[in-house]
């Protein structure tokens, strides 16, 4: 997975390695979890809202960078029983998929991280992976094998 | 110079009330919905999105069906949702190195790392209307999956750039933020990274037709495509409030890196130009023709003469927003009656002096025949 900072704090790092999962993840997996992840009270510091981001590329990929466009993006902020603050911004206009992962946020900096990552975010993460390599697979049939035919003037010379 | 005019309020009403009827058709057939215009018309969502500047499929799809599948309809509706939606903030540049790449080519070399695939693609079809999608029969056998190899997929680009065959893309200052043409007006000369914004949103079928005049000669730049690739990447936010960057998940889109005839001097060796496409959503052929009008405004940059339309920065950015253009034709349709009856005053005075004089002419003629010995 790709991270933007040299020098990030590992904490740091942990938490954007659960986020990326949580954003990824596809909100039927996201489900199940929601009575678990809404168990105890809790405080929608942000209640989930939709606006955009702002998109950039690169010039020629790798140069200087430029606006593309605008994307959908559902943000919200919420505050659990462990006064854990937990963030998210989710690319689309699912509010319950921000809630859920702000939640998810929130819980997975809190005691129970472990409990967390070995019942949630591995699960999203195995998840993620087979429905990319599934994605993959099914692109890699189209692959070409270039081969070269002789020409007959080959042969006379 | 438009009157207002009282008095169309009911025929108005009574025109959407009827555009409703008629765009949802024989109410005795299921409707379509917006998930199966999303998923089975995903190309025509792409031009919507691409052209709508905004990334959303769902809401791409809404305004297609809204729209009756008028696709400069359908991106008129986007942009209007775009305006109400509060930006939060801007992504980091997309790393498309690490696309997921469901599609990749290249025409200027066979083997590449990474290797080329065709994924899904229209192009060594045979264009024959396929009658059992008429008769509803379709049940196309599911794809061959074969185990994906996990090799790097390199930009080809970066590969001549390492050899010093095509320039190196100049890199953006530490303080450098990119111009954003929806928030600041555009002024000419615009800087490259304006008008790739603008390309990117600008109407498929006009930048078409100006590549298309590139490649017939017009502005000719001998361009050959480096690289194609369509697939995901992920999008990762600034967030400031949290003072790291946030993973948001991924977009699709497609990337065109155009390779073009070659510039030098005495000091410097001969190398390839390069023009560059990047699109929301499956629309390679966006992307290449943004590659290729992007290679013909660089003109000034090379010390071209920039005497093609397609190399004229002016006449490609000011007119190549369909929303733009569609609205100011669309102006042709409100009411004229004042300005054109004081046109049509004008054509019956000026018809009326030229009888006169014709007559008056007419008058010397006969006269000077009849002087005549």
């Amino acid at each position: 997975m790709t991270s933007y900072h040299d020098n990030i704090a590992p904490e740091i790092r942990a938490r954007q390695q659960w986020m990326y999962t949580l954003a990824h993840a596809d909100i039927a997996d996201l489900m199940p979890f929601e009575t678990q992840l809404k168990a105890g009270p809790y405080q929608l510091i942000r209640p989930p809202e939709t606006g955009m981001a702002l998109v950039r590329g690169r010039m020629g990929a790798t140069g200087a960078p430029f606006n593309l466009g605008e994307m959908t993006v559902t943000r919200c902020v919420v505050k659990n029983d462990e006064a854990c603050v937990g963030y998210s911004y989710i690319a689309g206009r699912d509010k319950t998929h921000a809630e859920l992962a702000a939640l998810a946020d929130a819980h997975l900096q809190g005691a129970r991280r472990h409990a967390w990552v070995c019942r949630m975010v591995e699960l999203l993460d195995a998840r993620r992976q087979s429905r990319r390599a599934e994605a993959a697979a099914a692109c890699a049939g189209t692959r070409v094998d270039f081969f070269t035919l002789l020409r007959g003037e080959d042969d006379a010379a | 110079m438009y009157v207002a005019v009282k008095g169309g309020e009911k025929a108005i009403r009574n025109a959407h009330r009827l555009l409703a009827h008629k765009r949802r058709g024989d109410s005795a057939r299921p409707g379509l919905s917006v998930a199966q215009i999303r998923e089975q018309m995903f190309l025509g969502v792409a031009r919507v999105m691409c052209e709508g500047a905004l990334h959303d499929a769902e809401l791409a799809a809404l305004a297609l069906k809204q729209a009756a599948g008028d696709t400069v309809e359908a991106i008129f509706l986007l942009r209007a949702y775009r305006a109400t939606l509060p930006r939060f903030c801007a992504s980091l540049p997309l790393d498309t190195g690490a696309m997921r790449i469901e599609r990749r080519i290249s025409a200027t070399y066979k083997d590449i790392p990474g290797g080329q695939q065709l994924g899904a693609t229209f192009d060594y079809t045979h264009r024959l209307l396929d009658f059992d999608l008429l008769a509803e029969q379709e049940a196309p056998p599911p794809p061959e999956s074969v185990p994906a190899p996990t090799e790097a997929c390199p930009h080809i680009m970066a590969l001549l750039a390492r050899e010093g065959l095509v320039g190196q893309e100049r890199k953006a200052a530490d303080d450098e933020s990119a111009p954003d043409i929806t928030r600041e007006p555009l002024a000419f000369p615009a800087s490259r990274a304006e008008r790739l914004q603008i390309l990117a949103r600008g109407d498929e079928g006009f930048l078409l037709a100006l590549a298309y005049s590139t490649q017939r000669g017009y502005g000719r730049n001998h361009p050959f495509a480096g690289e194609i690739r369509v697939g995901k990447v992920d999008v990762w936010l600034e967030a400031e409030e949290l003072g790291f960057c946030v993973p948001a998940g991924e977009i699709e889109v497609s990337e065109c890196e155009m390779v073009n005839q070659f510039v030098g001097s005495r000091k410097t060796p001969p190398q390839f130009t390069r023009g560059y496409g990047l699109v929301f959503g499956s629309a390679e052929r966006k992307a290449m023709v943004m590659a290729l009008v992007d290679r013909a405004l660089r003109a000034g940059e090379y010390g071209e003469d920039a005497s093609a339309p397609a190399q004229q920065e002016e006449f490609v950015l000011a007119h190549c927003d369909s929303v733009e253009a569609a609205g100011f034709l669309s102006h042709l349709k409100l009411p004229h009656y004042v300005d054109f009856q004081s046109e049509l005053g004008l054509v019956r005075k000026l018809r009326r002096e030229q009888a006169r004089t014709g007559a008056q002419e007419a008058e010397k003629e006969v006269a000077a025949l009849e002087t005549a010995p």
